[in-house]
């Protein structure tokens, strides 16, 4: 195969990946909330349960006006889904779907990249808040930024304790090292990870940002249109990236019960779909964290866990 | 010229200009944003060259982190949209430091150098940057890591005047910190 058109396939792979599964994890997160709540969701668009819905919904985004609000500082404003978007699309670049490079670039230093690049997020948070102009907004903004600038130090110290156990950076190599038994002394690296993980995303019981009852609906408040769409978008696939990050690092990505060489595509994607779900659940069953409760679990329950797992993992590589 | 020289202007021009346009603008959260672009060029450059690592911890620290501060920090004290008319520093005196300096470091290197090639070291990998710093270099990592803890107890004990020595010069303890956009 010549270079260009492995090229071509990988990265139109990738792109496939960014425009599907956060439309599945929405049109799962329509149906899963309804029924747990004890409706039906949406039942209409498409005829079968409902299935187009989301399609319908990005017909309507398109047609409907983009507004830039008259006091905003446009450029800026309008920048911001954009650098909202690229992270999570350069994330899904590295992430590995099965053996044998089933990748869409195998990257030497795939974790470390991945955690970098999912930090430039919270420009868009502080790009979007501030040139709305909106005190709701700005205020939005300030919280995400925070709460942003605080759980990233438990991701990256819960992703450390499974390189340093795998003793690789690559995401590729982490999967290879991985053993059913690291579910039980990585555990609590994989809870660290996964609650800092959803704070990243702004997800609930992490959204005081987006506060609807107190902020309107945060540093989204002015968008409008396509635009708003493609900020709604950047927290699905931030869900499918969040869900793949778990996968791959803790619960052993390819592997699985039979046939890891031909099927390991298929057990990454049932795992995916599965942390997705988990993280659907606790947006139906946990009420929404205070701004003051949020910062307390971060700095006093998830950070000091990281590093007494940091411990616990190099003595147990330097006893083994 | 190879593709790899073009790239290295290239974003070396990104990097310059970006850089003039933090210290030129009069819109201060733009300044910021402008940095951002600037320390993004500067890990395009290191990647160019090959050191994969550093380019990443470029992106991670600064770019993921100290920015994202800096801002932070203007949009809790006055961040107006639009320009600020109103900023009276003097221009000169940083130019001519900063002109000076870049000059005459960029007179030192071209004299240094020559037409002198050098051959590029293997890739800047995430092993062999561990093997360095952890073999040749453990002594001044570990002294910077002191250095850097320090520094971090320090600022606790200066941000928290109930454990620290700084109660008179806060004044008013009840006060909040004045907070104006």
């Amino acid at each position: 195969m010549p270079l260009w058109l492995e090229l071509v396939i990988r990265i139109g792979g990738v792109l496939a990946a960014f425009l599907i599964l956060p439309l599945l994890v929405g049109q799962a997160e329509h149906k899963v909330m309804a029924h747990m709540q004890g409706r039906l969701g949406p039942m209409y668009a498409g005829g079968f349960h409902g299935w187009a819905q989301l399609v319908a919904d990005g017909v309507k985004f398109v047609q409907k006006e983009d507004i830039t609000p008259r006091a905003a500082d446009r450029p800026v404003f309008r920048l911001a889904p954009a650098v909202a978007l690229v992270p999570y699309l350069l994330a899904l670049l590295v992430i590995p779907l099965g053996p044998n490079d089933l990748v869409g670039q195998p990257l030497d230093v795939g974790l470390f990249f991945v955690l970098a690049v999912v930090g430039v997020g919270v420009l868009a948070v502080l790009m979007s808040a501030w040139a709305s102009a909106n005190k709701y907004s700005l205020l939005g903004g300030l919280r995400g930024a925070a709460q942003l600038l605080a759980y990233e130090l438990p991701l990256v110290l819960a992703a450390a304790s499974v390189a340093m156990a795998a003793g690789t950076l690559s995401l590729s190599g982490i999967v290879e090292a991985w053993q059913p038994w690291w579910l039980l002394w990585q555990a609590p690296a994989m809870a660290v990870f996964f609650l800092a993980g959803l704070a990243e995303i702004r997800r609930p019981p992490f959204d005081m940002p987006v506060a609807d009852s107190e902020l309107v609906f945060g540093y989204l408040t002015e968008y409008s249109g396509l635009r708003f769409a493609f900020l709604l978008l950047a927290e699905y696939v931030g869900i499918v990236v969040i869900a793949a990050l778990t996968t791959v690092l803790f619960l052993g990505g390819w592997q699985g019960p039979f046939a890891d060489e031909q099927l390991g595509w298929l057990w990454t994607l049932l795992k995916v779909a599965a942390v997705s779900f988990v993280i659907i659940w606790l947006r139906v069953s946990y009420p929404r964290l205070r701004e003051d409760q949020l910062q307390r679990l971060c700095w006093l329950v998830l950070v000091p866990t990281a590093l007494a797992q940091l411990i616990l993992t190099a003595t147990i590589r330097l006893a083994l | 010229m190879t593709g790899v020289d073009v790239l290295l202007l290239a974003l070396g021009a990104v990097a310059v200009g970006s850089a003039v346009l933090v210290v030129t603008t009069k819109h201060l959260v733009r300044a910021g944003l402008y940095l951002v672009v600037c320390l993004g060029a500067v890990a395009g450059l290191y990647l160019v060259l090959a050191a994969e690592l550093v380019a990443w911890v470029q992106v991670l620290i600064y770019v993921g982190a100290v920015v994202v501060l800096l801002l932070f920090a203007v949009m809790l004290t006055r961040a107006p949209i639009g320009a600020s008319d109103d900023l009276d520093r003097p221009g000169w005196p940083a130019a001519l430091i900063g002109g000076g300096v870049g000059l005459g470091l960029a007179v030192l290197m071209v004299d240094a150098y020559r037409w002198t090639t050098v051959e590029l070291p293997a890739a800047g990998t995430a092993e062999r940057i561990g093997e360095q710093v952890f073999g040749s270099w453990v002594l001044p990592f570990e002294v910077l890591s002191i250095l850097l803890l320090s520094a971090l107890v320090g600022a606790i004990v200066l941000s928290r005047p109930d454990i620290g020595a700084a109660r008179q010069a806060t004044g008013d303890p009840d006060r909040e910190p004045g907070r104006s956009r």
